[in-house]
């Protein structure tokens, strides 16, 4: 990858991140059905959708921290659900982060992401082990500051990333759900992958993608 | 006098608890309403800059008081409240009372003229009103 990402690859990101949303509507609403109100995939969907065509807007400021915010500022509208202030926060936050001006380096994009995990903590009040979105997130803002402290490149820190977040998705499965509509379920609520969670995923999937392969993008 | 907001994640929800309120206020209190998502009245969901809007539209410096119905509806009321410039955020309040009972309370109170703080308490009493006689 470049030295730097560029807003213009941070919006190829959260484009991929919309797409790979929209392509497991099914799935997320088939795991909320099990736990919650069935209308996480839904939610996401319309989310992605006004997403997409807020991405597609030409002339948008080149800005890192404006783009952030728009980003927010749409999800907020646009999604619904617990999800909407959510994820809302997590960029509204992320938004406040240092950056370059028009682009972030590595250790920027992992300050990013704790910003946004800061908010989100803030916001929805759920710890670890809540089987909740931060049981994705927080293992993966840790690996990427893990990594990036050892000197690690930007492709060995978002695969760590993507790789503690895929486990934190995958814990979700074995705890209690003690936030959220899940939480009325009790111990019923083990044995199913939290929805939050696996659309917190993605995040991290579609980052270790985009920003490793675009190049000097 | 100080303005309500009914914060709700159905639309028509957050109009039938206004029509309520309003019943008791005798069109005095000015009661927003910030019901579904505001791209869509059909839509169920919050939105935390539809919620500011209610906020700007019943805006008064003696304030206003904010009722919820549940679970995101608080996250998105204070999301908006973070959004206000900070003259206006000190002079908001999240209410903890149920909804529907809470909103008659608080327009009738507020109606009254009565500051902030001692309508929000009044609205919050109602948690403990038993609804059946005998009960409680």
């Amino acid at each position: 990858m470049a030295q730097e990402i560029t807003t213009k690859q941070l919006r190829k990101w959260l484009l991929a991140y919309a797409a790979r949303i929209i392509e497991n509507e099914g799935h997320l609403t088939e795991l909320d059905t099990a736990i919650g109100d069935a209308d996480h995939g839904v939610n996401m969907r319309r989310g992605m959708g006004k997403l997409q065509e807020r991405l597609h807007d030409e002339g948008q400021s080149e800005d890192v921290s404006a783009f952030l915010r728009s980003v927010a500022m749409t999800l907020i509208n646009g999604v619904g659900g617990a999800a909407g202030p959510l994820y809302g926060t997590f960029f509204l936050r992320a938004a406040t982060s240092p950056t370059n001006g028009s682009s972030i380096d590595l250790e920027q994009l992992t300050q990013m992401f704790r910003y946004g995990l800061d908010g989100l903590q803030q916001r929805g009040k759920a710890q670890a082990d809540d089987k909740t979105m931060i049981d994705t997130i927080q293992p993966a803002v840790e690996a990427m500051e893990a990594a990036l402290a050892a000197h690690q490149s930007a492709a060995v820190v978002l695969a760590a990333a993507r790789q503690a977040a895929h486990l934190g998705m995958k814990h979700t499965i074995e705890i209690e759900a003690r936030k959220g509509r899940a939480s009325y379920l009790g111990p019923h609520s083990i044995g199913h992958q939290d929805p939050g969670a696996t659309s917190a995923y993605f995040l991290f999937e579609t980052a270790a993608e985009v920003f490793t392969t675009t190049g000097a993008d | 006098m100080i303005g309500l907001v009914i914060v709700s994640h159905s639309a028509k929800l957050a109009a039938g608890v206004h029509e309520l309120a309003a019943q008791m206020a005798g069109g005095q209190v000015a009661i927003g309403q910030a019901g579904g998502l505001s791209d869509d009245g059909e839509t169920l969901g919050t939105d935390a800059s539809r919620i500011l809007s209610a906020i700007d539209e019943v805006w008064c410096d003696d304030g206003v008081l904010l009722l919820m119905d549940l679970g995101s509806a608080v996250m998105s009321a204070e999301m908006a409240l973070e959004m206000l410039p900070e003259h206006r955020r000190k002079n908001c309040l999240l209410s903890n009372a149920p909804l529907v009972e809470g909103a008659i309370v608080a327009a009738l109170h507020a109606s009254l003229g009565e500051p902030l703080q001692a309508v929000n308490a009044v609205a919050e009493a109602a948690l403990s009103v038993p609804k059946l006689a005998g009960a409680g």
